[in-house]
């Protein structure tokens, strides 16, 4: 019935290669075909470009790595493993300085606000982290601060349930940032260890929405001046070039402190997390490859890389 | 955030009509930024390659060298193109069939399903006076069935007795039999998405249609999604067969390229595009739109059924063919004003630009609303007719009277005929120096044919209005288009009627356009 419980026994590394999977495979032929028969030359260069453009890295990363895998090795004879191995280095590099767990050592509560656009994956991304956090044995309040969606409120209320976290939540339509004045009022009293604040989906051009997650952000302060300690925004894979255009709304108006990528699997090759990072140097703190509730993973640089380049782990 | 691509186009190929001669490298590097524009909006890259293969056969040949603006006829190549793939035609929701008519919705969770289905089930309601019934067959996320319910709920709308239990396929079933007991028109099947294009998915959306024979089987797709598009419509078309795509999140800043994709991949049409979280926020899809989208020129149509439509070309015939004379009074001065009052003022111009909202609110800090417009006419209308066709006239006392008839100031007065001073000049040495007849040459340098304000001007005018202009970094044009591809220099009434806009040749800051904003006092 369940089949993300068969799915479990696999590890996430193979899942996240199944999902790049299809890169890997027209960069491997592209790479083999090219190399059995000629020097790397500008059209192999243009090859690898391409590839990287179809896992979503955009024109400039997938130009400047290409570039990169060029340098010095211009007309010479290279084999396939090789170029793949110079290209998940030149990703690797991008990416190493942005990989960072989620550190919630210092306040507490610890509180963390999610923010993302609809359907990005941010309160199956806070059920996730809910569980994560119970298990190292931390004690876990939600904040359905998902005013707005339709049953955005159940859906909170049952992870709380599988998660055995209190969910504090008001009537739909009822202010966000009142609620998350109460629920960190509430998790100071109670000696919560980390508040998680679910808020609705916005598209990141509408005004009006950014400035209520402005004052979320600023009602929050009045109760504990560090609050939020982190604000994770939550990134779909499957996004395009908008993604830049997100972090930098977000960033701007609820100051994001990491990143989520959510749903990495599959199709999704997530090469806007790279063309992300290059920009906005921003560390990214976890992936969810599944559905299940343990499917979300730290993010190793070196791993996204290898998976993106086409190599065995 | 991204260039205008007109405007990149415009500076590669306005430097080859010079020399006469297009090279293969020219069009190479053409090329390379119609590519890079597309790839930037999402578009896949096969969809990518295939249209800058079609480009390179026409810009070779005779129609992109010869016309005036190479850039802009590329980008009108390009834009013809992009609405070509998209289908011309709005391709309305089929219910063609034996009641109930099943609708099945397919796509990734999080696209927008369950919030499309109760959009379409509205719109079919109020505006198909149908009756429908929804279900949800997701019984894997959480709170999804009472997601529909809630929504349904909302809207009105019937939604099916949850049953716990039951496999999709059974839900499909008693949904329809519901339908035909309940005599409802339409059934719609909102199945469960999942995070990935996986097996079990397609497996469950093929039984599901066989179980219920939907008449219409849509796949709901974000308008966001990137190079991956393709592969979802292809998957989703080659196992379910899909008779068409709703586009979801078109009211977001990004550019749809995806649209594009999944269209040529599949060549199924897209029906309804979601523009909104209110409920009745769907509509019906119009490529010129996406396709101005993914070249990054906003919403130029409209600008230009506007000008059409409220703008005497007659009259503004007759205002040129002045201009070119030298013979530019303030009468046809305050006609072009009231002209550009009736386009909706300078907001509403302004609002029709691409990437010019911030700069709308700049000029209202600024002053420069259509209070300034309206002003500017009362002087011109409290001057005698003598004094309108010969403004050296006015002399100080002539000036007094004239304020105080209109509630202004001298200094008013003075900028107003400072501003008339300028327009008239650049306009005489413009149309002097014509070669193609009046007309196209003022069209095409003045009016739209010819061009926005460039980046320079953007500048200059940044640098004008107090703390200048957010998001507009030096370099970046801002998004504003320097021409208006699509448009040949034919509208005669544009040329002179819209002064705010200015001209390439216009000396910087906009002396002859903007007015009152000239010299800040």
């Amino acid at each position: 019935m369940n089949d993300s419980t068969a799915q479990s026994a696999r590890s996430w590394w193979q899942r996240l290669t199944g999902g790049l999977k299809r890169t890997s495979a027209s960069l491997g032929s592209a790479i083999s075909d090219l190399v059995s028969k000629r020097k790397l030359d500008r059209a192999m260069l243009d090859e690898i470009e391409e590839v990287l453009i179809r896992a979503d890295l955009g024109v400039d990363v997938a130009g400047r790595i290409a570039a990169a895998v060029g340098e010095g090795r211009y007309d010479t004879a290279i084999s396939a493993e090789e170029v793949k191995a110079v290209l998940a280095s030149e990703v690797e590099k991008t990416l190493t300085s942005v990989a960072k767990p989620l550190d919630i050592g210092g306040a507490r509560p610890f509180v963390i606000l999610v923010v993302g656009v609809n359907g990005s994956g941010k309160t199956t991304t806070i059920g996730k982290l809910a569980e994560k956090f119970r298990r190292e044995g931390r004690t876990v309040m939600l904040a359905a601060g998902d005013t707005f969606r339709a049953a955005a409120i159940d859906q909170l209320k049952i992870w709380g349930e599988r998660t055995r976290a209190p969910v504090l939540a008001r009537e739909p339509g009822s202010d966000a940032a009142s609620l998350a004045f109460d629920a960190l009022t509430a998790a100071k009293a109670q000696g919560i260890d980390v508040l998680l604040v679910d808020t609705a989906g916005r598209l990141q051009n509408k005004a009006a929405l950014m400035g209520e997650l402005d004052k979320i952000v600023r009602v929050m302060k009045k109760v504990d001046a560090g609050a939020p300690h982190a604000v994770l925004l939550v990134l779909d894979a499957t996004v395009g070039q908008n993604a830049l255009a997100q972090v930098e709304a977000f960033q701007k108006t609820a100051g994001v402190t990491g990143l989520a990528m959510t749903k990495l699997d599959g199709t999704a090759r997530g090469g806007i997390l790279v063309a992300v990072a290059a920009k906005f140097g921003l560390p990214v703190h976890m992936i969810g490859v599944g559905e299940g509730v343990d499917d979300l993973e730290p993010f190793v640089a070196r791993e996204f890389a290898r998976a993106i380049a086409g190599l065995d782990g | 955030m991204f260039d205008s691509l007109s405007e990149k186009l415009g500076g590669i190929l306005d430097r080859l009509t010079r020399r006469g001669a297009l090279s293969e490298a020219d069009v190479d590097a053409a090329l390379r930024e119609v590519r890079r524009a597309l790839l930037e909006a999402d578009v896949a890259l096969d969809v990518v390659r295939l249209f800058t293969e079609k480009l390179r056969a026409e810009a070779v040949g005779a129609t992109v060298v010869k016309s005036v603006t190479p850039g802009q006829m590329v980008v009108k190549i390009v834009h013809d193109q992009l609405v070509a793939t998209l289908g011309s035609d709005v391709q309305p929701i089929d219910l063609n069939a034996p009641a109930p008519v099943p609708i099945m919705l397919v796509g990734l969770q999080g696209s927008g399903k369950t919030t499309t289905a109760a959009k379409i089930a509205k719109r079919l309601t109020d505006l198909g006076k149908r009756k429908v019934l929804m279900a949800s067959l997701d019984v894997r996320r959480p709170a999804a069935m009472e997601q529909l319910a809630v929504l349904g709920r909302d809207i009105g709308v019937d939604t099916l007795q949850v049953v716990a239990g039951q496999a999709p396929p059974q839900i499909a079933r008693r949904t329809i039999e519901a339908g035909r007991l309940g005599g409802y028109d339409v059934v719609m099947l909102d199945t469960a998405g999942r995070i990935t294009l996986d097996e079990a998915m397609m497996t469950e959306a093929a039984e599901v249609k066989r179980a219920s024979n939907p008449h219409e089987v849509l796949l709901v797709a974000d308008a966001l999604t990137g190079q991956d598009a393709v592969n979802l419509a292809r998957a989703f078309d080659e196992r379910v067969g899909l008779t068409g795509i709703v586009l979801t999140r078109v009211d977001g800043d990004g550019r749809g390229g995806a649209a594009l994709s999944m269209r040529a991949v599949t060549g199924k049409p897209i029906k309804l595009i979601g523009t909104g979280e209110k409920i009745d926020a769907l509509e019906e899809f119009d490529p010129a739109r996406i396709a101005g989208r993914i070249l990054g020129m906003g919403d130029i149509v409209s600008l230009v059924e506007k000008a059409a439509a409220t703008i005497d070309a007659e009259k503004a015939m007759r205002t040129a063919e002045r201009m070119r004379k030298g013979a530019f009074d303030l009468t046809d001065m305050r006609e072009q004003l009231a002209q550009m009052q009736t386009m909706g003022g300078m907001a509403g111009l302004m609002g029709m630009l691409p990437g010019i909202a911030k700069l709308k609110n700049q000029m209202a800090g600024a002053n420069l609303d259509d209070k300034v417009l309206k002003r500017q006419m009362a002087i011109i209308d409290s001057m005698t007719p003598k004094e309108r066709r010969n403004p050296d006239l006015l002399k100080h006392s002539r000036k007094k009277r004239i304020a105080a008839g209109s509630g202004t100031r001298a200094e008013d007065i003075n900028k107003l005929l400072k501003m008339h001073r300028t327009m008239g000049d650049v306009m005489k040495a413009m149309g002097g120096g014509s070669k193609r007849g009046p007309m196209a040459g003022l069209a095409n340098m003045l009016g739209l044919g010819g061009g926005m304000p460039s980046p320079e001007q953007m500048q200059e005018l940044a640098k004008k209005l107090p703390g200048g202009l957010p998001g507009m970094p030096a370099g970046d044009g801002g998004g504003l288009p320097p021409g208006m591809p699509g448009l040949p220099p034919k509208l005669p009434g544009l040329g002179g009627g819209l002064p705010g806009l200015g001209g390439p040749k216009l000396p910087p800051g906009f002396p002859g356009g903007l007015p009152g904003l000239g010299k800040k006092k």
